[in-house]
C-alpha cells in the first residue's frame, strides 16, 4: 500500500468496487484539493461503482469544505460512481444548514456499512437487469 | 480568568486552518460543548478564509470575553483590502464577488453570537466574532 508524500493525507481503499475515504481530521485548503484528485484518479483506475466519504473526523465542514464534498460527488457521477456520505456529526449538519448549505445533492447514510450496503444492492440490482 | 491571547497571520490558505486550530484549542480549554465549538470555529474559518481571498492577507486576534455577564470567545479580523462597497449586499446569502457561493459573510453572522462589520472602502474591512460559553 502506499501513501502520499503529504504526510497528512486520508488513506483512500477500494473493496469490491467501492472507494472509501475516510477524511482526516481538519485539512487544510490544498489537501482538499489534493484528496479530491486522488478520489477521481481511484474511481477511474479503479472503475470503480460507488464511494463512500465518511466525516466522522471532522468537526468542521465549512463552505469551502463543503463545495469540494458537493464538487467530489458531482465528479463520481460523471464517472458513473454513487457518491454517499457518511457520518457527520449533529454540530457539523447544523451549523450547514444555518451555513445555508444543505447538501441536498449528494446522498447520505449513517455509518459506512449502510452505505456499502445501498452500493452494493444497486449493483446486484443493474446485473440482473 | 484567562486572559491570553493568541495572534494568528493570515496569508495562504494553510492559516486558516491554523486559526481553526488555535480557535479550537481555546474552546476545547474553555470546556466549551460541541454545537458551540463547531459553531464559532466554522465562522472563524470563513472570516479568515474571506481576508486571504479578498485582501490577500490579514490579521486574527483569538481571546476570551464576556458577554451580557457569561464568559465569551472573540477572534477579530482585520485587513487592509479593498473593503466593502455595499455591507447589505455582501451579508445577502447568494452574494458573491469571488467564486463562491456567497454564504461565509452572512452564514458566519447567524453562527455567532455578536457580529460586527466594519469597512472603508479603499483601506479595510474587520470583522468581530463573538459568541458565550454557555
Amino acid at each position: 500500500m502506499s501513501f502520499s508524500a503529504d504526510l497528512g493525507s486520508s488513506p483512500i481503499v477500494t473493496i469490491t468496487g467501492c472507494v472509501i475515504v475516510a477524511i482526516r481530521d481538519d485539512l487544510d485548503d490544498s489537501a482538499v484539493m489534493t484528496l479530491q484528485n486522488q478520489l477521481v484518479d481511484e474511481i477511474a483506475r479503479k472503475n470503480a461503482h460507488g464511494v463512500i466519504i465518511d466525516i466522522s473526523a471532522l468537526e468542521i465542514v465549512d463552505t469551502f469544505t463543503g463545495r469540494m464534498l458537493a464538487a467530489m460527488a458531482e465528479m463520481s457521477k460523471v464517472l458513473n460512481a454513487r457518491t454517499i456520505l457518511v457520518g457527520m456529526r449533529p454540530a457539523v449538519a447544523m451549523t450547514l444548514v444555518e451555513l445555508g448549505m444543505t447538501l441536498s445533492e449528494i446522498e447520505t447514510a449513517l455509518n459506512a456499512d449502510k452505505a456499502m450496503m445501498m452500493i452494493s444492492a444497486e449493483r446486484d440490482r443493474a446485473r440482473r437487469e | 480568568m484567562n486572559d491570553e491571547t493568541w495572534t494568528i497571520s493570515l496569508r495562504k490558505p494553510a492559516d486558516v486552518a491554523h486559526a481553526r486550530k488555535i480557535a479550537m484549542q481555546a474552546l476545547d480549554a474553555a470546556g466549551a460543548s460541541a454545537i458551540v465549538k463547531t459553531r464559532f470555529v466554522t465562522a472563524v474559518s470563513e472570516i479568515a478564509r474571506n481576508a486571504i481571498v479578498h485582501a490577500s492577507s490579514g490579521v486574527m486576534v483569538i481571546g476570551m470575553g464576556r458577554l451580557n455577564g457569561n464568559r465569551s470567545i472573540i477572534a477579530r479580523c482585520e485587513d487592509r483590502g479593498p473593503g466593502i462597497v455595499d455591507t447589505n449586499a455582501a451579508l445577502k446569502d447568494g452574494f458573491s464577488t469571488g467564486r463562491g457561493m456567497g454564504l461565509g459573510l452572512g452564514g458566519s453572522k447567524r453562527l455567532v453570537d455578536r457580529f460586527e462589520l466594519e469597512t472603508r472602502v479603499g483601506e479595510g474591512t474587520t470583522v468581530v466574532l463573538e459568541t458565550r460559553l454557555r
